[in-house]
């Protein structure tokens, strides 16, 4: 396990907050995107691209890498800052989002975007996909591991649960699966549209490991992460507690921000409750 | 201001399940989108949230069907076509069942949410299935008449809804009827055939052949299966040449049903004016059909290029 001083659980926490500046900021000149998902995924996104990952942003089809899928593939806006930040691209071409004959799509596609894996915008198809990557990899005897971010709401899809079946059938331990539990789907609670709980015992039921953290303490996060890593012989799930909207008071936990982007207005008070008018801040 | 199919749809549903108590909805996360909510908050207990879980729901409303209920499953079309088409094809086609699929957001013209979102070939699935009416409508006047036709109609139909709102297509005291297409444009040179929001772009797209003396004739074609043979055979009679446009890939939809009845009824020059076979990509509406070859220029472009054709070949002989 990697050390873990105050000071990187600090800069995590800056560079989470600076990712979140670039999400809504990104998302409200552009006039499209789902914010909600994608600040409540932050947190996780910069634990992995910042710490636990092997990656290099120089190559990003490096043969060794580890994997990142985004199953939530709304949740694009996110882990395009995310990459920007890691150095990936310039941010200055984050301007583009959401316009016609730019790389960045509302949903993530890779072939126009360096470092994104797969295509995803049809629900919990990356899941499938992210266990066919480590799959592989295994054949190949390969050492990296395939992480895979998916929402509360897309575990209602079937395709979840089967891939959830094979994944532990074929022992896939060089896989791991965070959920962005956030409560909150499209249209309401997740509770309320279609539960979900007790979603811990479901995935240990499906003979995964399970552990559950606050999605938004970057300690915990890097600390299951590795934990994670570290399983033999089971696939891993970290279930993520997060809030959808975190750290945008306006936004936090209703769904209306799921897909709605802020104003002009709205995004001044976000840059605000983000603390994204700190001098030095990348707005780009 | 026109109201949007989707609006029109939404509020017709009501309208219609105020009379009639078998009228069940399900939904999967979107009914803000596809305005099933307005079902929802006057009728909640016909209302079923089924979850981000198409396949499911799908099946789950051939059962409804099967104990009589008219069941409107709803989501995006790219859902509703590809995610649950199994599910379409054995649980509700084969089955005959009375399931009224309604498939939002429909073509390149969906929202700014790109190629996973733009239901492109949603068309083709569902006129390849056995027994399943298609129905594309072009605007919020002929919604309403479609929605209670298919409602009157005993059997499983896929009804195509576009989101935002587009110029009016529907002549005045026009009378909707299922498996008829309509003429919208007298013209004499020429056909242009369109199908959804894209006979609108063909009302413009006369505009322009005018301005170069040809003078094109617009029928609009709500219903693609069954299709409306009589009226293509006439139009190719008539007017020689046809260009069809389609918001949906050129195979699959209006372009190729149009052309199959061409070639056993009435060969005739033709042009498919739609996607051409490739995915889309997030803009808006105006740049999507400008870059996609599928704005009024393009379809009197396609017109001009048919009529250079004909002449060619009738000079030929
Ligand atoms: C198969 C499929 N069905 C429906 C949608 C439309 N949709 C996009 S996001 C979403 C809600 C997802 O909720 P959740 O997984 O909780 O996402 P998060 O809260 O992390 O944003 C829905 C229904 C989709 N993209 N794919
Ligand atoms: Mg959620």
């Amino acid at each position: 396990m990697s050390s873990l001083s105050e000071q990187e659980i600090r800069r995590l926490e800056e560079i989470a907050r600076r990712i979140r500046c670039r999400t809504v900021r990104t998302i409200s000149e552009a006039g499209v995107g789902h914010v909600g998902g994608c600040l409540s995924e932050a947190d996780i996104l910069t634990a992995l691209y910042f710490h636990v990952m092997k990656l290099d942003p120089q190559r990003p089809d490096w043969d060794d890498r580890d994997r990142f899928v985004l199953s939530k593939g709304h949740g694009a806006v996110g882990l395009y800052s995310t990459l920007a930040e890691r150095g990936y691209f310039s941010p200055e071409l984050l301007k583009t989002f959401g316009r016609i004959n730019s790389a960045f799509q509302v949903h993530p596609d890779m072939h126009m975007v360096p470092g994104i894996e797969i295509s995803t915008g049809a629900l919990a198809q990356g899941l499938s996909a992210a266990l066919g990557i480590a799959l592989a990899a295994r054949l190949d005897g390969k050492a990296f591991h395939v992480y895979c971010l998916i929402g509360d709401g897309e575990s209602q899809e079937g395709q979840i649960w089967e891939a959830a079946q094979t994944a532990a059938h074929y022992k896939a331990d060089n896989l791991t699966v965070i959920l962005d539990y956030n409560g909150v789907q499209l249209l309401g609670p997740v509770s309320e549209i279609m539960e979900i709980a007790p979603v811990a015992d479901k995935w240990r039921s499906f003979n995964w490991a399970v552990v559950e953290i606050d999605g938004h303490d970057m300690r915990q996060i890097i600390t299951a992460l590795e934990f994670a890593e570290e399983i033999k012989a089971r696939p891993c799930i970290v279930i993520a507690h997060t809030t959808k909207g975190k750290g945008v008071s306006y936004m936090e936990g209703k769904a209306a921000w799921h897909g709605k982007p802020p104003n002009e207005k709205q995004l001044a008070q976000a840059l605000v409750d983000l603390g994204c008018d700190r001098a030095g801040d990348a707005y780009g | 201001m026109a109201e949007a199919v989707r609006d029109a749809f939404g509020h017709t549903l009501v309208q219609l399940a105020r009379e009639n108590s078998d009228i069940v909805v399900l939904d999967a996360d979107l009914a803000t989108s596809t305005r099933v909510v307005y079902f929802a908050q006057e009728f909640p207990e016909r209302f079923f949230q089924m979850g981000v879980a198409e396949q499911n729901m799908m099946g789950v409303a051939a059962g409804m069907a099967l104990m009589g209920k008219i069941p409107f499953v709803s989501t995006f079309g790219v859902f509703a076509s590809r995610r649950a088409c199994d599910q379409v094809a054995i649980s509700v086609a084969h089955c005959r069942l009375n399931v009224k699929i309604v498939g939002a957001y429909s073509g390149i013209v969906s929202g700014n949410n790109g190629a996973t979102h733009q239901a492109v070939e949603d068309v083709g699935i569902m006129r390849a299935i056995p027994h399943i009416v298609v129905v594309d409508p072009s605007d919020g006047v002929e919604t309403e008449q479609v929605v209670r036709a298919i409602v009157a109609y005993d059997g499983p139909v896929y009804l195509r809804v576009t989101r935002d709102v587009w110029p009016r297509v529907s002549p005045e005291g026009y009378n909707f009827v299922l498996g008829k297409a309509v003429q919208v444009r007298e013209g004499v040179d020429v056909t242009l055939i369109g199908s959804g929001m894209m006979s609108s772009q063909c009302v413009e797209a006369t505009h322009i052949l005018s301005r170069s003396g040809i003078d094109a004739r617009v029928l609009h074609m709500p219903t693609l299966k069954p299709i409306d043979v009589e009226a293509i055979v006439k139009a190719a009679e008539e007017t020689g040449g046809i260009v069809t446009a389609e918001n949906h890939n050129i195979y699959g939809g209006l372009g190729s049903a149009v052309a199959e009845v061409l070639a056993e009824h009435a060969p005739a020059l033709m042009k498919r004016v739609g996607i051409q076979d490739c995915y889309g990509e997030c803009g808006g509406n105006a740049e999507l059909l400008c870059k996609y070859g599928m704005s009024p220029q393009h379809i009197a472009e396609a017109a001009q290029s048919v009529l250079q054709g004909r002449n060619y070949s009738v000079r030929r002989l």
